[in-house]
């Protein structure tokens, strides 16, 4: 059995999946669904420590040996990465009830669990596996899912943004497929770390960077890396807000996850910068993403719509740091990635949270809740905090890193951006906290959250206030992958 | 050149899907492009394979020289990724067409203008 757990890590959601559709009740469906993924965190938790202990584990699927067979590799990067994610799974489901039944028919909700686990097992998939073919189909499993999930939003226009981030979705999957294509009629493979003995020894440089173009194309679609994220505003607005708050926590961090693996771990980063500026691209891109997307979110009404933009930015943050490349730059990377997913999870819960009370989360909805939600809006502004990267908060030290990383480089105009982009991150919070501290709602009087919402909401912001005290844990897993990263390839 | 005679086809779909996709405001007709896109990437694939000479990957008496079977498996996955993808794809079409009275994109996002 614990032979079989970087399978089963996988299988367990996937299975999950179809067996939820059975239970057609909308509390058994829920339950089973929170009884899926806690089980999926205990096998993320046990592949921790086990890679921890004794490296990476290699499980040759139907005991077919790499390179012909599909091998599914859990290595310190992975293993992070897939503890990351069902941490924020677990959290999601948790409130995902209370957040339903305000938001949709009871006969949507079951399919709601589907979907949502589809999803889990296909973002698992992508970063579990060693094939880079089985990403591909991983990559569509998740996305598939994902627009349905979308798609499920009470308004129409979350059918029209369902159709648009498919549409784009698309044209990244297969950019990506395009680029696996030049990739393994160079190599004659499509094992990772197979590819990553061979692409170095090649004669076809010009070749090889075509393939990685397209590669990270695909990506950047599908991580909404600026100028490719006009899909990410629409469908976070409109999709149900524990989807949102799923998808915002996990689906980008996976998409980066890819972009690192390929970047550093299957190409290599000196092979790629010798081929065309890598690095340099990154920066610039992840420059304009924090100040762009930051600054649009400044003029937004709808607090779904602020966040979803902040994340487009907090993405540029994350590129920065691969975009630098030294070890420092990609550490705080790999401790955004984990920070601003709990991060993004603690907010959009509690914005689901004020939409399963309110009915909307239009800034105007938020007026006086201050009073009228206290627990909710505390979370939220610890959330908010985090986000800002106030220090004792787990924003501050990822922050942190990106600015040592930056001034390591030399490159000074870089953490004045950080700063700035802290500071219009302070602006758009604060208008926020002034429209539910600060104004008075008349009307009908506005309860608390449900409790099953704010267990998952408190988690998530006392996990923000933890990680940003005691470090050991993520400072020392991302330290681990980094090392394994850098080390593979010197 | 006649070497290069399929992956021509490919650039010239590939490029033909993307224009239309971009271009059309008829939501049924950018999925056509998409579609094209994407079988243009399979024909790359299955050209990939092709060996000079070589039959089927089938076990025939006398035959040396096979095609190399792995790409057609690959985009067989694929092909079936693809019509997922085009079934919900329509379907959401249809709900949108429920919704709003029309497939045209310019219509639809006229009556949303308002909120």
């Amino acid at each position: 059995m614990l032979n079989h757990l970087a399978v089963l890590q996988v299988v367990v959601p996937l299975l999950a999946a179809p067996a939820c559709l059975i239970l057609e009740r909308a509390r058994a469906a829920w339950l089973f669904t929170c009884l899926a993924c806690l089980l999926s965190l205990g096998i993320s938790i046990a592949l921790f420590l086990q890679v921890q202990a004794s490296g990476p584990i290699s499980y040759a699927m139907g005991g077919w040996e790499a390179p012909w067979g599909i091998e599914y590799r859990i290595d310190a990067l992975s293993s992070f990465v897939l503890l990351l994610i069902n941490l924020v799974a677990v959290a999601v489901v948790i409130g995902a009830n209370s957040s339903l039944v305000a938001e949709l028919p009871e006969s949507r909700h079951s399919p709601f669990y589907v979907l949502l686990l589809l999803c889990h097992a296909g973002l698992l998939g992508i970063v579990a596996t060693g094939d880079a073919f089985n990403v591909f189909v991983f990559l569509e499993i998740s996305s598939l899912s994902t627009y349905a999930l979308v798609a499920l939003g009470r308004d129409r226009r979350a059918l029209f943004a369902a159709y648009q981030y498919l549409i784009v979705g698309t044209i990244g999957a297969t950019f990506f497929l395009i680029g696996l294509g030049f990739l393994y009629s160079l190599t004659g493979t499509l094992n990772m770390a197979d590819l990553a003995q061979r692409l170095p020894g090649l004669e076809e440089k010009r070749l090889v960077a075509a393939a990685f173009a397209f590669i990270v194309i695909g990506i950047a679609l599908k991580l909404a890396l600026f100028p490719l994220h006009g899909w990410l505003p629409d469908a976070y607005t409109q999709a149900p807000s524990m989807a949102t708050a799923f998808l915002a926590a996990s689906a980008t961090k996976v998409a980066l996850y890819l972009l690192i693996r390929m970047y550093f771990d299957v190409l290599g980063q000196e092979a790629v910068n010798a081929l065309f500026p890598m690095g340099a691209l990154l920066l610039v891109l992840g420059a304009a993403a924090v100040l762009l997307a930051s600054l649009a979110a400044i003029r937004q009404d709808n607090v779904k719509r602020i966040f979803a933009l902040s994340s487009v930015g907090q993405i540029g943050y994350l590129v920065i740091g691969v975009g630098l490349g030294s070890a420092l730059g990609l550490q705080a990377a790999l401790l955004h990635l984990f920070n601003h997913a709990l991060i993004k999870a603690a907010l959009f819960i509690a914005v689901a949270a004020v939409v399963c009370r309110v009915g909307g989360s239009r800034l105007d909805d938020f007026r006086g809740l201050g009073r009228a939600m206290p627990w909710t809006m505390a979370g939220l502004l610890i959330g908010a905090l985090s986000l800002i990267g106030v220090p004792l908060t787990a924003g501050f030290v990822s922050k942190w890193f990106l600015v040592l990383a930056a001034m390591e480089a030399g490159l000074w105009p870089l953490v004045a951006l950080v700063l700035i982009g802290s500071f219009i991150a302070l602006f758009y919070v604060w208008r926020i906290v002034e429209v539910a501290y600060f104004q008075q709602r008349d009307g009908v009087a506005i309860s608390e959250a449900p409790l099953m919402l704010l267990i998952p909401l408190w988690g998530m912001a006392l996990a923000n206030l933890y990680f940003g005290i005691d470090t050991s844990l993520t400072v020392e897993g991302s330290e681990q992958a980094v090392n394994f990263l850098m080390g593979s390839r010197p | 050149m006649a070497d290069y005679y399929n992956y021509l086809v490919v650039v010239l779909l590939m490029t033909l899907g993307l224009y239309i996709v971009m271009t059309q405001g008829n939501l049924v007709k950018k999925l056509i492009g998409l579609n094209v896109f994407q079988t243009s990437v399979f024909i790359f694939y299955i050209s990939t394979a092709k060996v000079n000479g070589g039959t089927a990957p089938i076990v025939i008496d006398g035959a040396e020289l096979y095609s190399n079977p792995l790409p057609q498996v690959l985009i067989l996955t694929a092909i079936v990724v693809g019509i997922a993808t085009m079934a919900l794809a329509l379907a959401l079409v249809l709900r949108i067409k429920r919704a709003y009275g029309s497939v045209e994109e310019d219509v639809i996002l006229e009556q949303d203008k308002p909120c």
